[in-house]
């Protein structure tokens, strides 16, 4: 290699001399729009270093001019959003929950921020619309209702969840695992899902349901009800219709009374505002099971004080 | 004979020791690692005593020429293939958890091919074996070339190729068995970190005992790309990875930062692995190739000064965009907007001299799939070091942080820049390094072109959409001013893209198979007969003056 520059032909422009394993460096300057625009970007940085949280100093930094901070911006964002939802969101604080179905443009409103509210914090088990999981999570989108479908019925499972270990004012009951604890032998179990399924219609009556019967009655009528019918107080499902949480063939009905699932969803009083709350349990209603509320009096007639 | 005993015995050693740790491991996946690395060091050992024998099997078997040649390239003809084979496997796992995201029944429910452990083992695959491997080769090729020397310290270098391949075997194997330090793209645990550790060092002996004994008054610029590569990744990885083991026989260490300080070690390291690993490393490989491939000068000598000292200068700081609306002070989330802004123009610099090289080449692009490829990736680099300081403006990235817009664009670097101008080395390597006349077939190399370019096309217009959809859909607010999209829907308006981006991958990957066939055909020292590329028409007869015939 040696020191030896030349004019390159194809570009006219001069090499700088040097030259590695055949290859040349040409002489060629930097391009201008180029280098004024990494001396704009120079000179932007420098002002946005002024006007924005920028210096660190000892124990904390520069505030910039602007006095601009991103904490700040979302506190004016989100005090700005409450002053705006503030008329609303106040009037359905001081409106019973009950008392929501009668004033439609409240209710639509709740039914709104319900539905945002729900999209956030439910749909992960009820799935998007509330349609619920097959096997696993209940539809809220019918009327057949474990724990109640009034209003203030929501609110309230809303508010406590159900089954929580730890919570006295929650939803709870507990059907015994009549296989697993030797309540009923295989047999007897076979029995009763043979008479549930005739109630449900989905089998006819034969030997097997009779005797079923008098296992049902004996076991099974305190809390489901004498006819199946259900019952609200102690979320028993309705065994008469079509709806099955966790199943209503043989397989999945045995498998149900050998060893309940005795489901649990958190509560949510302590995560959202009562409003919130209300609002949720509102777009819940809203979804088309919506049974007509019970007089509010009724509220704490049940047993532990529940509804 | 004395030193060949010695040098044995020193491997029974370590392969000894290694299993006595495996029996007192206190976890399953550190006594396979440990496993390992008595099998590796039983390998070393037979390695040693075979010493001949070994020699031949790799000339058989590689079809490496049995000249020695003026430069030491056995290890980078090791370092060609290894790229390939890493390739291979990095692509077809980045392309099976792509399937996975548009049809999670893809994880087999197994737990070594979830999600969760493959994306960790695509993402070190491509980026530390296929794009490491091929930055260790053409770096020693280059770097003997351009001083005029061999590599300086012969054994070491051929410690730096097996020892870094050990690591990824490591890394690689404790993804799949969910050995993992939580931190992205430095997941190994602590034992391998200190062995690449030893490994890189012994690198960066090897590269700068290269450049001390050069022929050559001056350091060509892709010798400071590379040097300032090595430096810096030594130095990422050494303080991202400082750890404390919770075992010395056990595979679980705990980070020696804690919260922010955490993340923004993190960052300034993940930052700076595409800064320095994937942008100064492969600008290096730029820096060689594209002159020497297009037969021309480089464009300006002032600009690669220039562009090479802001580049390492700016990017060092840009990493804490990455935690823009997060617990980082807003000071620190200034400091990485500002100078990642800022680094636009430096790493344009990059592109301009590897594009304006060509003036006076032009035509190449049309006869040449290689210069093809070359420009492409110049192109796919200059389009991502715009997009990046642009994604870290604050109100941009208040968007795409996130989502999928980021995924897209990784890889339209990743696959556009990294990629291309990965195989564009190799191509120009394969031939020269094994002798041949020239690859097996250009034809193939246009092939691949055209796919990878197509499927880049595909993965990143469809990670733009799905990421912009994401982003509005995530933050749209209804008249009533509540949230209009649940989380859930915005991941199931996301399944066409998926399916778009799998099958710009599937296209990607096809393209590298196709490289995979030639190189092959080309070891075997096939030549494909073709075409040639270029059809002009050339008539001598008439290529010649009209001169007048004096009357006689």
């Amino acid at each position: 290699m040696a020191e030896q520059k030349r004019i390159d032909e194809a570009t006219g422009t001069s090499t700088v001399g040097h030259e590695w394993d055949g290859i040349e460096e040409l002489d060629t300057p930097m391009p201008r729009w180029w280098l004024w625009t990494f001396y704009a970007t120079i000179v932007w940085g420098l002002a946005y270093v002024v006007l924005y949280p920028a210096w660190p100093m000892i124990d904390s930094a520069t505030k910039g001019v602007l006095g601009w901070s991103s904490r700040g911006d979302l506190a004016k964002e989100m005090a700005a959003d409450a002053r705006r939802r503030a008329p609303t969101v106040n009037a359905i604080a001081t409106t019973a929950i009950t008392d929501l179905p009668a004033k439609p443009e409240l209710m639509q409103a709740a039914v709104q921020g319900g539905g945002a509210a729900f999209r956030v914090h439910c749909v992960q088990c009820h799935g998007a619309g509330g349609a619920g999981v097959k096997n696993l999570y209940p539809s809220l989108t019918d009327d057949d209702w474990l724990w109640g479908g009034d209003l203030a019925s929501i609110q309230y499972t809303v508010t406590h969840g159900i089954r929580n270990p730890d919570h006295k004012e929650t939803r709870t009951s507990q059907m015994p695992a009549f296989g697993r604890d030797g309540i009923l032998d295989a047999g007897q179990i076979s029995d009763v899902v043979s008479f549930v399924r005739t109630i449900s219609r989905q089998e006819r009556a034969s030997a097997s349901s009779a005797r079923g019967a008098t296992l049902f009655a004996d076991n099974c009528a305190v809390c489901h009800g004498a006819g199946g019918e259900g019952g609200r107080q102690v979320g028993a499902p309705k065994l008469t219709d079509a709806i099955w949480l966790y199943g209503g063939d043989r397989a999945s009905l045995t498998a149900t009374i050998n060893q309940p699932r005795n489901g649990v969803m958190p509560r949510w009083g302590g995560r959202l505002d009562p409003v919130t709350i209300k609002m949720l349990s509102a777009y819940v209603y809203s979804l088309g099971g919506g049974e007509k509320g019970l007089a509010p009096a009724a509220e704490g007639a049940g047993a532990d004080g529940q509804p | 004979m004395d030193s060949l005993l010695a040098k044995a015995g020193g491997w029974f050693a370590l392969a000894l020791l290694a299993l006595v740790m495996a029996a007192l491991a206190v976890d399953a996946p550190f006594a396979v690692h440990m496993v390992i690395i008595a099998l590796a060091s039983l390998i070393a050992l037979w390695a040693t005593l075979m010493r001949a024998d070994y020699q031949r099997i790799a000339r058989g078997l590689l079809k490496m020429p049995g000249n020695e040649g003026v430069y030491d390239d056995d290890p980078i003809r090791w370092g060609v293939i290894a790229t390939l084979f890493w390739g291979v496997a990095g692509m077809a796992a980045g392309l099976y958890i792509a399937l996975q995201l548009a049809f999670p029944a893809l994880n087999l429910n197994l737990e070594y091919t979830t999600f969760g452990r493959l994306r960790p083992l695509h993402t070190s695959a491509v980026i530390f074996a296929f794009g490491g491997n091929a930055l260790i080769a053409t770096s020693f090729y280059v770097v003997q070339r351009t001083c005029r020397a061999r590599l300086a310290f012969p054994t070491l270098a051929r410690f730096v190729f097996w020892g870094y391949q050990l690591f990824i075997v490591l890394a690689a194997t404790g993804y799949l068995m969910g050995v993992t330090a939580a931190k992205e793209y430095a997941e190994p645990e602590w034992y391998v970190d200190l062995w690449l550790t030893i490994v890189w060092v012994a690198y960066l002996v090897v590269f700068v005992g290269t450049i001390v004994k050069r022929r050559e008054p001056h350091i060509y610029v892709a010798n400071w790309f590379y040097l300032s590569f090595i430096v810096t990744i030594a130095m990422l990885h050494i303080v991202n990875n400082l750890s404390m083991p919770a075992s010395l026989l056990g595979s679980k260490s705990y980070a020696a930062f804690a919260g922010v300080q955490d993340a923004l070690t993190q960052w300034w390291y993940g930052h700076n692995a595409v800064g320095f690993f994937l942008t100064a490393g492969f600008l290096a490989m730029m820096y060689y190739f594209v002159p020497k491939q297009a037969e021309r000068p480089v464009y300006s000598y002032r600009l690669s000064i220039i562009h090479f000292w802001s580049l390492i200068f700016l990017y060092i700081w840009a990493g804490p965009h990455h935690l823009h609306y997060t617990a980082l002070p807003d000071w620190a989330q200034t400091l990485g907007m500002v100078f990642s802004v800022i680094l636009w123009m430096p790493s344009w610099g990059g592109m301009i001299n590897g594009l304006m090289t060509l003036n006076g080449a032009w035509d190449k692009i049309r006869t040449d799939p290689i210069i093809r490829m070359m420009v492409m990736a110049l192109a796919f680099y200059g389009m991502s070091t715009f997009e990046g300081p642009m994604m870290s403006i604050k109100w941009v990235n208040s968007m795409s942080h996130y989502t999928d817009w980021t995924i897209g664009h990784v890889h339209s670097g990743a696959l556009g820049w990294n990629g291309m101008i990965t195989f564009a080395c190799v191509y120009y390597l394969v031939p020269r390094l094994w002798g041949r006349p020239r690859l097996y077939s250009l034809r193939m190399v246009n092939w691949h072109f055209w796919l990878a370019t197509v499927g880049i096309v595909f993965y990143a217009a469809s990670m733009w959409v799905a990421g912009i959809m994401q982003g509005l859909m995530w933050r749209e607010y209804g008249a009533d001013g509540y949230l209009v999209y649940s989380f859930a829907e915005s991941v199931a308006a996301m399944h066409p893209m998926y399916l778009i981006r799998a099958a710009g991958g599937a296209m990607y990957l096809a393209g590298f198979l196709i490289m995979i066939v030639n190189v092959w055909a080309t070891l075997a020292g096939k030549v494909r007969a073709e075409r040639p590329m270029t059809e002009t028409p050339y008539n001598a007869v008439a290529d010649r003056p009209l001169t007048p015939v004096p009357a006689e």
